[in-house]
């Protein structure tokens, strides 16, 4: 459990090592890469396994003074919804590494960028003080720009742009409130709980315009709508490996720090804002839904589908009971794994093959036919998408509703629709893409056979496969993580009636 | 009881094994991978023969039952329970699934995928009619739409993709809210056991419970329910789906599609929306009624309409699974039902649910036959004298429509019988309106028989037909035997689901 | 009023030593090295000078502490951080002239350099406004030296002249602003003044005088609307002597004027930490910052210029600056003293890297800097942090700089105020200022080299500054207590 840390320091370490030996030899920056990656997802897969939650909080790993002048601590802790994710991570990293293996233009300089970017996530999600939150929060931000800007495809640099932007925007609004809170609450301390405690005696005018401020930054990075623009542009523009992580895992940095900061810091702020939240998540899940049923590139549709399985995260957060939050982090762990797979498909198996995006070129190429392990784990990643029972996303969604239910019927019933729009986006872009038939009228469409799978990318697809069946199957594997961190005094204020 | 042999997870199992097997076997033949696939399929009536010798009708609840603890945070258990209703579905699946693949026998087109997807299918339909706790009938009944997918999109006619599509989407759309529905349940009840959750609704504890939503919801989660089931049957006006799906489909998928897969939706009435909601069904139960009525009437006069023989029967489909319906709404939208009445009508809803599945399997085998001699075309123009090139078939292909018709002495006749007698017992003027349907299963039927395999030769049989080969005659005569034993002998059925019947009506009082 | 010559010796002698090794450079140029090339005698004369900074440094850590001279100069922590700190940066800005191979008149470059350093480290002790005008004119006046050297570019001409008339009605506002307060007050030393000014009521002279000061701090902050010499100075200047400015000049700067104005003025100060605002030179600093950062953040997003650019960011970086300013009143001088150095650091830093690229081509378009990641990877990784730091980027020093001052001033009243408002206005167009910043970086990092470009050698002199540079800004913006401790 105290290794956790190391995740961090082994992501930077692995990082300068390869921007070191990547000039030399590309295949060693990768061997670096995976290295890495793979260690600190042992290490975290090990600290879940033996995990044993703790009723009073999250259990401290780290925790020494670092800025006492304005009482800043170098403070690392753990609960059962940071392992959760610190797993997601390991997982996305090291799937990610291994669907880049091909990637050959300055190597050792795209390992480094991952891998600072996978440092500073796993730095978020073990924080326990704001500041340090924050900082790890902003480290990701500029390797995003760089991994998009120079190794991306449509139009890179000005979604690279929009996407760090937009993601800088929102990290200063939570800068505003956190610094507000802070000074609001006497300066003393940055502590996660000290700054709730202070809070507590905030004004209603306060906490609900500081909750403003942090839920709203967090919330841009989330996709929330109407916020939620920066994330299909981006997410096309990236490289695959990018994708999969930005899509995968940046996203839930927005929701996890939704739901470890703004809300149990302002539950008074919280509450007033609820409908809305409600609404907005909502609209985002069907809003971005109908508009991925009409896309023509390959890569929106599932841009706007990660905006759209946002949405049921921040519709379980809304709901902010512990049946509906701990569905929400389950779906981030979910999508985190689904959208990883869809992106490495797309961007990886088909477009580094067929060097087209177009619907209507990959239509008429029966794609089927001459990439059936493509094929076959994009279907399972369209039914894991969908919600099907027996992935991921099924237990997820079950558990959103549920606790949606308790609390906001008329959003439940919404969020159904929700999923019919899922399986309709999903299920076309699954017949088009692969399942299209070469018209017959025009002439023979080349059938030259295309690069075979790799062993890196069949490594890859079947690690996030097997990653989202077995949660499928077992979702307590997770789920009892996630619940006793739900119900600690830290989210009491929060969440509604501990009984669910 | 249960045995130490967990007979129900094998015999849910060992067809996705098989499909395991399909999938990872080294290079092999097509044909020994249909006899693969074959022998796979079979074990479903293999393993359904030892659960009817051991089977005790007469014991109330379910037996052979399996339970293991799955998801704890959300009280899901994987049960399994066999009870007489699940056995003759049972029996059902056994029969079409292998039927299914000889149907397919011919198939050049990847044979191995071909059947992989449907070893995958009978699966998850046994799954269906075994399981007892929501998520995993819900697993099994949405993991039931991937095969039928691939199966139609991929081997299906021109009209396939869209068909594929359409099918798909409306039942997901349905499932979403039947989810919803179980979601306000679980948050009711929290327990969403089959078994649990009827003992509370019969106590009223149920009605209770959910009406702590407030408002419309406790409504709106009936009607979720039932649009989920309403859209598998399919219920008129929820059933557009279903003439292309069925049409495009191919012969195997077809027979198995209506056979099978309709019944799953007849089998959540039955098992889920009844037990769950009585007093929900017996308020909404004249509205119901009309919709059962004109599926009855609708499926009927539209088949009459076509002249694509697939389409006929697929219109006639929704008619006769629509009378399953009609029995069950008519028990249901009386408060004090006469208990023969209702006896017979319920009867008859199980006994149609089986003897359709034949029927419907057997004329789409017919239809079948039909067009791949003809190249593609199955118009009913496209024939005519059939009879005099291939007696054989026009035989079997005769007895199969008189079935359908109805005709005594055949299979088909039992099931309409008891529920047309319930229902007139119930709620005289459906039954009397459904007689429409009746008299136009007969004549488009009658229609069919006379243009296709009487008259002058025309069309695709005016030079040559060739009777049916060893393969083929193997795929119908079963089927057309057994529509002369379940006609003559109805009781073999009836012995197994009159205890499980009667127990029912004994408890229809609504709390 | 005590004259003790003595320990005004001690604490003077940085300033000894670099005069002394001021005129070491000159000397020995005029005498042993006129017929070595200009390149030999940059690098003699730049050794010199670092070896002469080196023992400033050192000599200024072992000075006395307190006040000195009858309280004329104060060598608190402060003015010992500043010190230090301008030192250090003039030898960045040192390394950066050294390598310039081509520039005439080496020696005397870099003596006028220890001059100014001279003028610096006077600036960051005094307490008596003589002494601080006198130190601040003898920086000044070597700044517009060393900005109008290049005597091949007429830019340099211009910028100097620009600089210098500038410079000279700010220095004329400020002597005048300075007559008027002993005028009002009776003295000039700091501290006494303040007690006077605790016992009258404000006046309207008064109020004259404070905007008079107000106008010269604005000009030597560069903050709007006394900004306009920024862009010009900054493109024309060689590259060393805009480093210069932009990293010491501001750090002494704004030493000396927070002194006059929280020692000497704080019973006027006035506060904007709620509404209504109450009268004193703090709204109107307010004010200036809210509009510099304004100007400068907008200005900057469009410049195709890479030096004008960091003109603008310095503009803006200096409404950040002021709002430290306005904060020290209350939770004292770290946050400001710790943005000012490591904004001074990578500021120097930067313009470093583009003196590199530029002997070897020509650095003045932010397109000449594209494929500086495969010309030179450590250029490039050392311009990256430079420019990240100031974008505010944790782990950077910039950012902990921004976080802490925006911490202490929004302890001043929370968003009651205009002070919070102007928080607000800081963090959302930090987020706007991310937007160039990326652009120079795309440039650096992403983009192909011009076909025409080659690799570029570092000289090691360079090298080393810069990396130090480099190292100092990640070190501490990771541990900034090491310095924030000192307060």
């Amino acid at each position: 459990m105290n290794a956790l840390p190391c995740t961090i320091y082994i992501s930077f370490t692995g990082a300068l090592l390869s921007l070191a030996v990547g000039r030399r030899s590309p295949g060693l920056a990768r061997a670096v890469a995976l290295a890495s990656a793979l260690t600190a997802w042992g290490i975290a897969l090990f600290a879940a396994f033996k995990f044993v939650p703790d009723a009073a909080g999250p259990v401290s790993l780290v925790d020494y003074p670092w800025i006492p002048q304005m009482g800043i601590r170098y403070h690392l802790a753990a609960d059962g919804i940071s392992l959760t994710l610190v797993v997601l991570t390991g997982l996305a990293a090291t799937a990610g590494v291994l669907f880049s293996w091909n990637v050959e233009q300055r190597t050792g300089e795209f390992f480094a960028f991952f891998l600072a970017l996978i440092g500073g996530v796993y730095g978020v999600f073990l924080s326990a003080d704001a500041f340090l939150f924050f900082v790890f929060y902003e480290i990701a931000i500029v390797p995003k720009y760089f991994l998009i800007a120079i190794w991306g495809s449509t139009n890179r640099e000005y979604g690279a742009m929009k996407l760090v932007l937009y993601s800088f925007a929102g990290s200063a609004l939570v800068l505003a409130g956190i610094l507000w809170a802070y000074a609001a609450g006497g300066a003393h301390s940055f502590a996660v709980a000290d700054m709730a405690q202070a809070a507590v005696g905030f004004s209603h005018g306060q906490q609900v315009w500081m909750f403003a401020l942090v839920f709203l930054g967090f919330a841009v990075l989330a996709g929330m709508f109407p916020f939620h623009t920066w994330a299909p542009t981006g997410h096309v523009a990236a490289p695959t490996a990018a994708s999969m992580l930005l899509a995968g895992v940046v996203m839930k940095l927005g929701a996890y720090g939704c739901l470890r900061v703004a809300m149990p810091l302002f539950p008074v702020g919280f509450l007033f804002w609820q409908p809305m939240i409600f609404w907005l998540a909502v609209i985002g899940i069907i809003y971005a839904g109908l508009i991925a049923l009409v896309q023509e590139d390959f890569k929106f549709v599932i841009g706007y589908s990660s905006v759209s399985h946002m949405g049921f995260v921040l519709l379980g957060l809304a709901a902010a009971n512990v049946r509906a939050v701990s569905g929400a982090v389950l779906q981030m762990f979910s999508h985190g794994v689904i959208a990883g797979l869809l992106f490495a498909v797309v961007g990886r198996m088909v477009y580094d093959r067929t060097h087209t995006r177009k619907l209507a070129d990959l239509r008429a190429m029966s794609l089927y036919k001459r990439l059936p392990f493509a094929a076959t784990v994009f279907v399972l990643a369209g039914l894991a998408s969908m919600g099907m029972p027996g992935f991921s996303g099924f237990p997820a969604e079950l558990t959103i509703l549920i606790g949606t239910w308790q609390t906001a019927p008329w959003a439940a019933v919404l969020a159904a629709v929700g999923v019919l729009v899922a399986a309709a986006f999903t299920l076309r872009v699954i017949q088009v893409s692969f399942f299209g038939h070469a018209d017959t009228a025009k002439a023979a469409v080349d059938v030259a056979p295309l690069p075979p799978i790799t062993l890196a990318e069949k490594c890859g697809a079947l690690l996030l496969l097997g990653a989202t069946i077995l949660i499928g199957l077992k979702p307590d594997l997770l789920l009892e993580l996630i619940r006793p961190a739900l119900q600690t005094p830290y989210f009491q204020a929060v969440l509604k009636g501990g009984a669910l | 009881m249960s045995s130490s042999l967990p007979l129900l997870s094998l015999i849910v199992f060992v067809p996705w094994v098989g499909a395991l097997v399909l999938l990872f076997a080294p290079k092999l033949g097509a044909w020994s991978v249909r006899v693969l696939a074959l022998a796979f399929s079979l074990s479903t009536l293999a393993l359904a023969g030892i659960a009817l010798c051991r089977f005790d009708p007469s014991a109330a609840g379910y037996q052979f039952a399996e339970g293991h603890d799955w998801i704890t945070s959300l009280n899901v258990h994987f049960r399994l329970g066999l009870d007489g209703l699940s056995l003759v579905l049972l029996l059902l699946t056994g029969i079409l699934g292998p039927l299914s693949m000889l149907a397919s026998w011919r198939q050049e087109n990847n044979p191995r995928l071909l059947n992989l997807l449907f070893l995958l299918l009978q699966g998850a339909a046994l799954g269906v009619f075994l399981a007892l706790d929501f998520v995993p009938w819900f697993l099994f009944w949405e993991l039931s739409l991937v095969p039928a997918y691939f199966l139609i999109r991929l081997w299906g006619g021109p009209g396939a993709t869209r068909a594929a599509y359409q099918f798909v989407i409306y039942t997901i759309g349905g499932s979403a809210f039947m989810l919803l529905g179980f979601a306000a349940l679980f948050l009711a009840t929290g327990t969403l056991d089959f078994t649990v959750l009827s003992g509370l609704a019969s106590s009223g504890a149920l009605a209770t419970k959910l009406a702590a939503l407030g408002g419309i919801w406790p409504n709106a989660v009936f009607f979720g329910i039932l649009l989920g089931l309403a859209v598998k049957v399919p219920l008129f006006p929820f059933h557009t789906w279903l003439p292309s799906a069925y049409a495009e489909a191919p012969t195997g998928a077809s027979m198995f599609l209506t056979g099978v897969m309709s019944k799953m939706g007849v089998y959540g009435f039955l098992r889920i929306l009844w037990p769950l909601f009585p007093a929900a069904l017996h308020r909404f139960a004249p509205g119901l009624l009309w919709l059962a009525v004109g599926g009855v009437v609708f499926g009927a006069f539209a088949a009459m309409k076509q002249t694509d023989l697939k389409r006929m029967v697929a219109y006639s489909s929704v008619n006769h699974v629509s009378y399953c319906l009609l029995g069950l709404f008519a028990v249901c939208s009386l408060s004090r039902p006469s208990p023969d009445a209702a006896t017979a009508a319920l009867t008859g809803t199980i006994l149609q649910m089986f003897n359709h599945g034949i029927s419907a399997g057997a004329l789409f085998f017919c239809v079948g036959v039909l067009e791949a001699r003809a190249g593609g075309r199955r118009g009913i123009g496209d024939f005519g004298g059939v009879r005099t090139w291939a007696p054989l078939f026009a035989g079997l292909c005769g007895i199969s429509m008189f079935s359908s018709i109805g005709l005594p002495g055949l299979n088909g006749f039992v099931g309409e019988f008891l529920i047309f007698r319930g229902v007139w017992g119930l709620v005289p003027w459906a039954a009397a309106v459904s007689c429409l349907g009746l008299f136009a299963t007969a004549y488009f039927l009658l229609t069919f028989w006379q243009r296709v395999f009487h008259g002058p030769k025309a069309g695709a049989s005016e030079s040559r037909f060739a009777d049916l080969t060893g393969i083929e005659t193997a795929t119908l005569a079963p089927l057309v035997g057994l529509m002369f034993v379940f006609g003559i002998l109805p009781q073999l059925l009836t012995v197994l689901i009159n205890p499980l019947v009667t127990s029912w009506v004994a408890h229809l009082a609504l709390p | 009023m005590s004259l003790d010559y003595t320990l005004l010796f001690k604490a003077l002698r940085p300033e000894t030593a670099l005069v002394v090794g001021a005129l070491a450079v000159l000397g020995l140029d005029l005498t042993a090295l006129r017929k070595l090339s200009n390149a030999k005698r940059l690098q003699v004369a730049a050794g010199l000078g670092a070896l002469a900074l080196f023992a400033a440094v050192w000599l200024a850590c072992s000075g006395p502490h307190g006040p000195a001279f009858g309280g004329v100069l104060i060598f608190d922590r402060f003015a010992i951080a500043t010190r230090v700190g301008v030192l250090s940066l003039t030898l960045l800005a040192l390394g950066t002239a050294s390598v310039n191979r081509s520039g005439r008149h080496p020696a005397e470059y870099v003596a006028v350099m220890l001059f100014a350093a001279a003028g610096f480290t006077l600036m960051a002790a005094a307490q008596q406004l003589l002494v601080g005008f006198l130190a601040l004119e003898l920086a000044s006046l070597s700044l517009y030296i060393l900005t109008g050297f290049d005597k091949a570019r007429p830019e340099s001409a211009e910028a100097g002249l620009k600089y210098f008339l500038f410079g000279g009605m700010a220095a004329a506002f400020l002597l005048f602003g300075f007559s008027l307060i002993y005028g009002l007050t009776g003295s000039i030393e700091l501290p006494e003044i303040a007690g006077r000014l605790s016992t009258q009521p404000p006046g309207a002279l008064l109020m004259v005088a404070l905007v008079m000061v107000l106008v010269a701090f604005g000009f030597k902050a560069a903050a709007a609307p006394f900004h306009l010499w920024a862009p010009d100075v900054y493109e024309g200047a060689p590259t060393a002597s805009a480093s210069l400015i932009a990293s010491a000049s501001k750090l002494a700067g704004f030493t000396l004027f927070t002194r006059i104005l929280w020692t000497g003025f704080y019973p006027v100060a006035g506060s904007v930490s709620a509404m209504p605002v109450s009268a004193g030179w703090i709204p109107a600093v307010a004010a200036i910052a809210g509009l510099s950062m304004l100007v400068g953040n907008f200005g900057a997003l469009a410049q195709q210029n890479v030096r004008r650019l960091l003109a603008y960011s310095a503009i803006a970086h200096s409404g950040t600056l002021l709002l430290g300013v306005i904060a020290t009143g209350d939770y004292g001088v770290g946050p400001l003293f710790y943005y000012a150095a490591t904004y001074g650091i990578a500021a120097g830093g930067a313009f470093g890297v583009i003196a590199v690229v530029e002997a070897t081509g020509t650095c003045q378009k932010i397109t000449d800097l594209a494929g500086l990641h495969r010309r030179s990877p450590l250029l490039a990784g050392c311009l990256a942090i430079f420019i990240l730091s100031l974008a505010g980027i944790p782990p950077l020093a910039g950012f902990f700089g921004k976080f802490s001052v925006f911490a202490s001033a929004l302890r001043l009243g929370g968003l009651a105020g205009p002070v919070g408002w102007l928080v607000v206005l800081a963090i959302a167009l930090s987020a706007l200022a991310l937007y160039y910043y990326l652009i120079v970086l795309k440039q650096a990092l992403v983009e192909a080299p011009a076909p025409a470009a080659g690799r570029i050698i570092v000289p090691p002199f360079a090298a080393t500054t810069l990396a130090a540079a480099a190292v100092l800004i990640v070190l501490l913006g990771i541990r900034p207590s090491l310095i924030l401790s000192l307060f």
